[in-house]
């Protein structure tokens, strides 16, 4: 059996638990740079704000309903999330943490346990502890341990958040409840697809006949339906290592001038460059991407992108700024408002198999110390420290985080204050 | 290696095992000489470990900063850093963090039960110039956390 842990309206959830008297407020939190809503209470659904959605066009919602909005507190939230996950894996000793919300236990070692029983009691000690509060699903495949998880949420009440899906009938049952697109792994496109041939609940996927599903889906669609049906296709993984990484951001201002992209672009390269050498990957491609701001109508629209190649597959920050700045060079073009840019990093390799081109010169070895001290500082001191000259040295483009939370359990200085 | 319950019932407690740290063999540096061996070679090297010694779950502790001087007889002043155990359940006459109408405030607890349900919760200072505060239904009121220590600076 499998058991999908996961917490309810995670970031909401995460600021409640300093601050209690949001408990039954709508609250939204916005992404980087308070640009999109990227969660949501349960109250602030009822309201009809839709996930995603950029801020400013439900400013008349928020106020007239007083929705209470923060900046994403990612230290807070990352905190609490490393806290509900080591508590998880106490109930299980393999578990895969699938996002920071969400994992995935295999309890195939507990025999002769009442497994509601173990599962509420994580629940409870979870919630007690920490504040968070969870819906837990339990079933024969991670496939049916996700759409119980769905059951125990939307009926809290009755099931007290935790459900346990063991028998053939509650099987049945539950898929002839779930809607084709809640199940897991169907993306937009088929959930589209299918609902035009009016297959539009799990249970009747489960009874299209096979030629049909491997015509639809292929062998991906094969595993789906035998994971409906109760028999296991999955295994628990470890965390694979990212294939792209990607640093984007909104601007607050618009900008035209080259100067200030360049800078942008050359820190983006340098934040995606940390990350390749955190995970041990070197990258072959990279890409620039600048847009203009699609809400202005009046504005002309620009959205180039453009890709290097590199020598050699690189992780140095020195050797990606220069790429990224050669990729802006190619795609800026003057007279246009800029109000967002991206780096992208892809192809990524191990670090240890990198293959050098013959023909250019590799500087890897040269850079790898460098890089290998310049992480050691940043991180000790906690902040960007060392950068390269080309990167803005005065922070002047700081994040928009107007709404910021306190980091309540991670800074000293932060912590809550108890009246006495 | 530590070890911890991973479930537990009325009959059953079951234990998870997590290798922690490795094992380690101390070596004694005493080369090998002739004459006296020193004495305290005979007693590996301890050390004490804070964390383990005030944090009773580490997932579950956090840390609150105190003001005011309500609870000064219990020798808890203003500006204290204060350990909070979130997952203890709350016993009559813990000292707790409790949230009461927009505030976090550190009393005393009593909890008068009738016939093993709550009747009344009623939050008490250590300091004779303040008043109980009696905790009705119509109080915005959770109680958060446990204190298990506190920390006051001397210098």
């Amino acid at each position: 059996m499998y058991a999908l842990v996961d917490c309810n309206n995670f970031y909401a959830s995460c600021e409640r638990v300093f601050n209690p008297s949001l408990r039954n407020v709508p609250i939204c939190i916005l992404s980087n740079n308070d640009g999109c809503v990227i969660s949501r209470s349960d109250e602030a659904k009822k309201l009809g704000i839709p996930m995603g959605v950029p801020a400013f066009q439900v400013d008349k919602l928020f106020k007239n309903h007083q929705v209470k909005i923060f900046s994403a507190n990612f230290i807070l939230y990352g905190d609490l999330s490393h806290r509900v996950m080591n508590i998880v894996k106490r109930y299980s000793s393999q578990v895969e943490i699938y996002s920071i919300d969400e994992a995935f236990l295999n309890l195939k070692g507990l025999k002769n346990i009442n497994l509601e029983e173990h599962c509420l009691s994580m629940r409870n000690y979870i919630f007690k502890g920490v504040g968070i509060p969870v819906s837990i699903g339990i079933a024969p495949t991670q496939t049916l341990a996700k759409a119980a998880n769905l059951i125990a949420k939307k009926y809290s009440v009755q099931t007290k958040s935790v459900y346990l899906m063991d028998t053939p009938e509650k099987i049945e049952k539950a898929l002839k409840w779930l809607n084709i697109e809640d199940i897991w792994g169907i993306g937009r496109r088929l959930n589209k697809r299918f609902s035009t041939m009016g297959i539009r609940k799990a249970w009747d996927l489960v009874n299209m006949p096979d030629t049909f599903i491997r015509k639809e889906m292929g062998i991906i669609g094969i595993r789906m339906i035998n994971e409906l049906k109760g028999i296991p296709q999955l295994e628990l993984s470890p965390p694979s290592k990212k294939k792209t990484i990607a640093t984007t951001r909104t601007f607050d201002i618009m900008t035209e001038d080259l100067a200030p992209l360049k800078e942008r672009v050359t820190t983006f390269a340098v934040k995606c460059s940390e990350r390749l050498r955190k995970q041990q990957s070197c990258c072959n491609y990279i890409t620039v991407f600048l847009h203009t701001n699609f809400f202005r109508g009046d504005h002309t629209q620009y959205h180039p992108s453009y890709t290097i190649t590199l020598p050699n597959p690189h992780n140095s920050a020195i050797e990606l700024s220069k790429y990224a700045q050669k990729a802006l060079d190619v795609i800026y073009k003057k007279g246009y408002l800029y109000k967002k840019a991206g780096v992208i990093v892809s192809g990524l390799i191990p670090e240890q198999t990198r293959q050098i081109s013959l023909f250019d010169e590799d500087n890897y070895m040269k850079h790898a110390p460098l890089m290998e001290t310049i992480d050691k500082i940043n991180k000790k001191l906690h902040c960007d420290k060392i950068k390269l000259a080309s990167q803005d040295i005065k922070r002047t483009w700081k994040m928009k985080q107007n709404l910021l939370s306190q980091h309540y359990s991670t800074n000293i200085n932060q912590i809550i204050r108890v009246k006495i | 290696m530590k070890s911890g319950s991973i479930h537990k019932n009325k009959t059953l407690e079951i234990f998870s095992f997590e290798i922690t740290h490795k094992k380690q063999i101390s070596f004694v540096d005493d080369g090998v000489k002739a004459g006296f061996p020193s004495p305290a070679s005979d007693f590996p090297m301890q050390k004490i470990d804070l964390n383990e010694e005030l944090v009773r779950d580490p997932e579950t502790t956090f840390l609150a900063r105190v003001n005011g001087d309500s609870m000064k007889d219990l020798r808890i002043f203003d500006g204290d850093l204060i350990i909070v155990d979130k997952a203890l359940e709350p016993q009559n006459g813990n000292i707790a963090v409790c949230f009461i109408d927009g505030d976090f405030t550190l009393k005393r607890l009593k909890i008068v039960k009738e016939k093993g349900l709550i009747r009344e919760i009623i939050l008490l200072p250590e300091n004779k110039e303040y008043k109980p505060i009696y905790v009705t239904p119509e109080n915005d009121f959770i109680i958060w956390g446990i204190l298990t220590y506190n920390i006051i600076k001397f210098i």
